[in-house]
């Protein structure tokens, strides 16, 4: 048996998506810029594409800003904002629990000359008001805050923070990497008061090297990529229809059926995290309840390398990550888990498991079973 | 301009009456070389040369670069081959060789080196070295003759055709590849054993390869990574077959058996036994390891000892007395350093004892070793029986 829980990784790809995309790159594979019919023809999947998104949010067709994935949207949305609007302030905040993409942003934003406040989180991965109302002042001119966290599926306040930052007596703009969360929730950044949100398409079952760049049609933004000015001047570079259109079509089908969906992955998720605490020496890190994301799990195994115990799983069939950045390339970039408190020696212990709409009962079961298999025997061996 | 070398290789001139053996060792390794580079080449043999001949376009760079990493070849001279229509038309070639080679300009200090090998020439060495000499000083007003250290040696070679050259390209040296047997490199994802095997197959030494495998205890990654080592080193060495052996059975028994302490070099002495068995088993005369005195503790003397004394078949470590610094250095030359310190490698340390043993005594260790009784030799003939074979380069 296989199952794959690593979702949040990536998914795959919907069959419907990829035979479009395969249709428009042998078919309809014109230039958008061209003036002629092959291009009319091409644009025309790609603003149909665009409709579809927007429709998604209940914003405008125009305010959708195609990308190559999430990287490239937070990059865009953070260099762009920080940079259009330096005038007003030097100011920036996020959380620590970001994804690279954003906090490595940060990052070189701090080399250009701009001050950046990181906001802790409690103890579930939250970050608090109250944190982020006193980091405000009046030289804030953006705030980024992720939507779900990927590495343990915390929930973050953005409709609150949206309204508090409306409550300041100059603009803040609001920027949320939604990565995680798009097509798990109903997202509307206009009820929500975000500014700028970014989505990768193969997170949600479409093509790899798309995403979006949700940008409010108010919003003062400079490109980070140029040439021929395609995409409003935001966003130069050959349009990528097939991208764009296998990304929209995976749309459609995510929010189909939403809610019977999100129930069912909720109630799966809640199986498997109560499984779990049966089993000897395991900790669920992060919300474990509704107050989460539904598609990710995390869990500590105390005794077991993470590594070890990802290959024996492999091994099995059973496909997932290592719950915390620290035992993959970049060591230093290890967030989440040690913001919100893990033991120390929990840390390289650490499993994420992560569900899509076609997970069943059946893998996890299996997946539970070669955990209670495979822990005994790997905490025989241990560093003595 | 060029489309011919010649090469020239030196310590297997000497070799007697094997000399053929070496030369066609060494044109067929150049064979294999140049078989990944663009356009068509034909090696010949004639009279104690190698040439090497376009048929046609091709990459001069990428050709040079591939005969390069032959062993054996010490010098790599592009060379130009003008018909021979007398001395005449041969002073002209030899004045365009220099104007296309050099420019019209040409300021260098040179010597003409005439070589007759075709006694029938009717110009003697001498003669020709001082005429060509004479008309080369008419035609290049900035040249000048320094017969003792010369800016540029011109080689003027009369055989069955007529030869020019003035660059010799440095080649590796050492000897081609299969005129010394065959031996079993011990290749890890370290940066010692792919220097080591490379060292090793530049004396001629043909190389096959056993890496263990500990799933789940190292990656897919971490065998990926020695694949690719391993497909870097055979760009010297031609194809490398490598064995893959599944360990962790066997390191899971020691560990549950023997003294902690003592684990690293109990499990390196299966490991040489297991390669000198599959080293035995497909021709290979010795065990090649990228060991080096004192760098860890399962490499101290009384460690190299240890492992040392399960084996009958010589053990090459060309590493021994190398300093860190010089190995990394040699695989950055090789290539291989990139790769190396990639850092899939000993993802687990659950295996590696916190205090290891320095000194280990051979008779405390044997004594450890008969714990495993009961079980290690079938496991060690499991291992080597479903070793998995992956043939590189």
């Amino acid at each position: 048996m296989e199952a794959y829980l690593d979702n949040s990784a990536t998914t795959r790809c919907y069959t419907k998506a990829a035979k479009l995309m395969y249709d428009i790159m042998t078919e309809h594979y014109g230039n958008t810029s061209s003036l002629h019919t092959k291009g009319v023809e091409a644009e025309r999947y790609k603003r149909e594409a665009a409709k579809i998104i927007a429709r998604s949010m209940k914003v405008e067709e125009k305010e959708i800003c195609f990308t190559s994935g999430g990287t490239e949207s937070d990059n865009l949305a953070l260099l762009g904002c920080a940079r259009a609007n330096r005038r007003a302030g030097n100011h920036l905040i996020t959380t620590c629990i970001e994804h690279a993409a954003v906090l490595n942003t940060m990052r070189a934003l701090e080399e250009e000359g701009f001050r950046v406040t990181y906001l802790p989180v409690d103890e579930k991965g939250v970050v608090r008001l109250s944190d982020l109302e006193e980091a405000l002042c009046d030289d804030t001119i953006l705030v980024s805050v992720m939507y779900v966290n990927n590495e343990i599926g915390s929930v973050q306040p953005i409709g609150e923070i949206g309204e508090l930052l409306k409550k300041q007596n100059h603009r803040i703009l609001f920027h949320v990497d939604a990565v995680q969360a798009y097509g798990k929730f109903r997202i509307y950044p206009k009820k929500l008061g975000i500014d700028l949100m970014s989505v990768s398409s193969h997170k949600i079952h479409g093509p790899k090297g798309v995403g979006f760049l949700y940008v409010d049609s108010r919003v003062k933004i400079l490109p980070i990529l140029f040439g021929g000015g395609q995409q409003r001047d935001l966003r130069s570079g050959t349009e990528n229809v097939p991208g764009d259109a296998g990304f929209a079509e995976a749309v459609k089908e995510v929010y189909t059926d939403f809610d019977e969906k999100i129930e069912r992955l909720y109630s799966l998720r809640e199986y498997f995290v109560r499984e779990i605490g049966t089993i000897e020496g395991t900790t669920v890190n992060g919300p474990g309840g509704r107050e989460g994301a539904p598609h990710i799990v995390s869990v500590s195994f105390a005794g077991v390398r993470s590594e070890v115990l990802l290959h024996a799983l492999e091994e099995r069939g059973i496909y997932v990550s290592s719950g915390s950045a620290c035992s993959s390339n970049h060591p230093a970039l290890s967030g989440t888990l040690k913001a919100i408190g893990v033991k120390k020696e929990l840390l390289d212990s650490t499993l994420r498991f992560s569900f899509c709409e076609f997970t069943t009962k059946e893998e996890l079961d299996y997946t539970l079973g070669v955990l209670r298999e495979l822990l005994p025997a790997l905490r025989r061996f241990t560093r003595r | 301009m060029f489309h011919a070398f010649l090469i020239k290789y030196g310590e297997i001139g000497i070799k007697g009456k094997n000399r053929y053996l070496f030369e066609d060792a060494l044109t067929a390794q150049i064979r294999h070389a140049l078989k990944p580079v663009e356009g068509e080449f034909r090696v010949t043999k004639e009279q104690g040369r190698i040439y090497v001949q376009a048929q046609g376009d091709f990459d001069f760079d990428e050709a040079v670069d591939a005969l390069r990493r032959v062993f054996g070849i010490v010098g790599i001279c592009p060379v130009v081959i003008p018909e021979d229509q007398g001395f005449e038309k041969l002073g002209e070639d030899v004045i365009s060789y220099l104007k296309d080679r050099y420019g019209e300009d040409c300021d260098k200090t040179f010597k003409v080196h005439a070589k007759r090998a075709r006694k029938t020439y009717p110009m003697a060495s001498m003669e020709m070295n001082a005429e060509l000499g004479a008309r080369i000083l008419d035609a290049f007003p900035k040249m000048q003759v320094d017969v003792h250290k010369p800016e540029l040696m011109l080689h003027v070679e009369i055989r069955e055709k007529v030869y020019l050259y003035s660059d010799v390209i440095p080649g590796p040296g050492g000897m081609p590849v299969g005129t010394n047997g065959k031996s079993m490199l011990l290749l890890s994802g370290g940066i010692d054993s792919p220097v080591a095997g490379y060292m090793v197959a530049k004396r001629g030494v043909k190389i096959d390869a056993v890496y263990f495998h500990a799933p789940p205890y190292t990656s897919e990654r971490a065998k990926q990574k020695v694949v690719d080592l391993a497909e870097k080193v055979s760009r010297f060495t031609g194809p490398i077959y490598l064995y893959v052996v599944n360990f962790t059975e066997i390191q899971l028994y020691i560990y549950e058996k023997c003294p902690h302490d003592e684990l690293t070099i109990i499990m390196r002495r299966y490991m040489m036994r297991i390669a000198e068995r599959i080293a035995e088993k497909t021709g290979s005369l010795g065990l090649i390891t990228g060991e080096s005195i004192g760098q860890v503790a399962s490499q101290t003397v009384p460690s190299l000892a240890a492992t040392n004394e399960v084996c009958t078949m010589p053990v090459f470590r060309p590493l021994i007395a190398f300093d860190k610094e010089d190995i990394v250095t040699i695989s950055k030359q090789i290539d291989t350093y990139e790769t190396s310190i990639q850092p899939f490698e000993d993802c687990c340390t659950i295996f590696v004892a916190k205090h290891p043993v320095t000194k280990p005594n051979i008779n405390v260790i044997k004594r450890s070793e008969l714990k495993l009784a009961e079980k290690i030799d079938e496991m060690v003939d499991k291992a080597i029986e479903t070793a998995e074979l992956i043939v590189v380069g």
